[in-house]
């Protein structure tokens, strides 16, 4: 039964995120960003990772996205067709580099086949919360500065009255 | 999980469901009965006996109606749209504890699974504004969407000081922490709360996205049948929800002396419900210049010292 929803939830993921590519409309681009974020969250959620889940859904599906949705209707963007489909005259080398990592991920995957395991363990919300102010503090310290400059300078770039 | 266990899961789910519509039903009749008391007026009194079958009367009206697509409307999220906001608000009440045994899903997340929820429901008002493709739900959609993600914010915040009392994000486990009702712990918080409650619901005074007089019912003008009827019981489920996260969050849930538990979280829950509807008789809706700066420069560091001095106190209080 766990199988069969993750592998639903799984292609519903894949298709969404393809979905994106196809549509000509930018609201409805977003919309299948957003199912294939909630559609991750999900999946975070069967291999028992729950907090992730839900900062998944809160931070990407339910901040940020209804910020990109937000500026699209003020923007008041609608289709454009003709470019959608077409490619970009300079594919070729970003194609050829994309190719390289994945055929290293398969070298990688069979090298290192995944161990068969049925029993998941789910990891609760208190032992991330440990992991990150325990071994892991300065990196989540450094962090915040890096979001707290962030703020800083998009307060900087949008203050009133700039010559 | 067996076959049996899952048909049992999925039937306690439809028991609760139809025992929330049943719940909405008498919210929408018991809100205009309050109103009419209030304003001294008789309210609604020719269906049945003392109206009562009132709401029954207006889902059948909206039901028959004519399903109308507006034809300037983007026709598949025009219909999605109002679906989201009931679903989502819906969907939260699978975590919420009634009784120490009455629940229907303890996860160990449950109040980011409230919070995420609750960050989605803004779609579903943000899109219909959208989708109606005409400049007043537009207007008001756009309202909708910077009102709710202002006030998320100090919400999410205001429940950290109870988390941190708690130790815990389980809403079975915070009730039981509670020997002590956390409103009187926290009562910033609490008011913190009940304050971005209404603001999320829509509730008067912060019912912008829907200002009658200026936007001309806001996101929903274009929608009709029973598109509204989903707009408008998702907005009664909304009410409900914030009433038993306060009850839950705040007042000790289903402690109390004397009488049983259940009707112990009925009684805070009713009660709160009557001061949100006595809240709406009350008082003028607020200006939008006015209810942005309320949510960022007062809610929100309010929130944030809550939070600073209750994780200070709870360092020397708690042990670790």
């Amino acid at each position: 039964m766990y199988e069969v929803i993750f592998y639903l939830t799984a292609a519903i993921a894949v298709l969404a995120a393809g979905a994106i590519l196809k549509v000509s409309h930018p609201v409805h681009a977003a919309l299948y960003l957003v199912i294939s974020l909630l559609a991750l969250a999900l999946i975070f959620f069967l291999l028992g990772a729950p907090l992730l889940a839900a900062l998944q859904v809160m931070i990407y599906a339910g901040a940020i996205m209804v910020l990109f949705l937000f500026l699209i209707m003020v923007m008041n963007l609608r289709s454009e067709r003709n470019q959608s489909l077409s490619l970009p005259s300079g594919w070729k080398g970003p194609a050829i580099l994309a190719l390289i990592l994945w055929l290293e991920l398969m070298l990688l995957l069979n090298r290192y086949p995944a161990e068969e395991t049925n029993e998941m363990t789910a990891i609760e919300p208190k032992a991330v919360g440990h992991a990150l102010f325990g071994p892991y503090l300065v990196l989540v310290e450094a962090a915040a500065v890096l979001l707290l400059a962030a703020l800083v300078a998009a307060l900087y770039l949008s203050r009133k009255g700039r010559s | 999980m067996n076959f049996a266990q899952w048909l049992l899961a999925l039937s306690s789910l439809g028991l609760a469901l139809l025992g929330l519509l049943f719940i909405a039903a008498l919210m929408v009749y018991g809100e205009r009965k309050i109103l009419a008391l209030l304003q001294d007026r008789l309210g609604p009194n020719r269906a049945g006996p003392f109206g009562l079958l009132q709401p029954i009367a207006d889902f059948l009206k909206l039901l028959t109606k004519e399903h109308f697509v507006p034809p300037f409307a983007d026709r598949n999220i025009y219909i999605i749209a109002p679906i989201i906001v009931p679903f989502t608000a819906l969907l939260s009440f699978v975590v919420v504890p009634v009784s120490d045994d009455w629940w229907l899903a303890d996860l160990n997340i449950a109040l980011l699974f409230i919070l995420a929820l609750s960050s989605l429901r803004v779609y579903g008002i943000m899109l219909g504004g959208w989708a109606s493709n005409s400049k007043y739900p537009l207007f008001g959609g756009l309202r909708s969407a910077a009102q709710m993600i202002s006030y998320e914010l100090p919400m999410g915040l205001a429940l950290m000081g109870v988390i941190i009392l708690s130790g815990s994000f389980s809403l079975v486990d915070i009730v039981a922490a509670q020997e002590l009702p956390f409103i009187i712990l926290q009562p910033i918080g609490f008011i913190i709360f009940l304050v971005c409650g209404i603001a999320e619901t829509n509730r008067l005074p912060f019912d912008l996205p829907e200002a009658e007089n200026e936007l001309a019912s806001g996101y929903n003008t274009e929608y009709g049948d029973i598109k509204f009827a989903f707009y408008y019981l998702g907005e009664y489920i909304g009410v409900l929800l914030i009433a038993v996260l306060i009850t839950v969050l705040f007042l000790g849930g289903w402690h109390g002396p004397w009488i049983p538990g259940v009707f112990w979280f009925m009684l805070k829950t009713l009660t709160l419900i009557f001061l949100f509807f006595w809240l709406r008789t009350s008082l003028p809706r607020l200006r939008y210049d006015q209810l942005m700066n309320c949510g960022w420069k007062f809610l929100l560091p309010a929130a944030l010292i809550n939070l600073l001095v209750t994780a200070f106190l709870g360092l020397f209080w708690m042990e670790g």
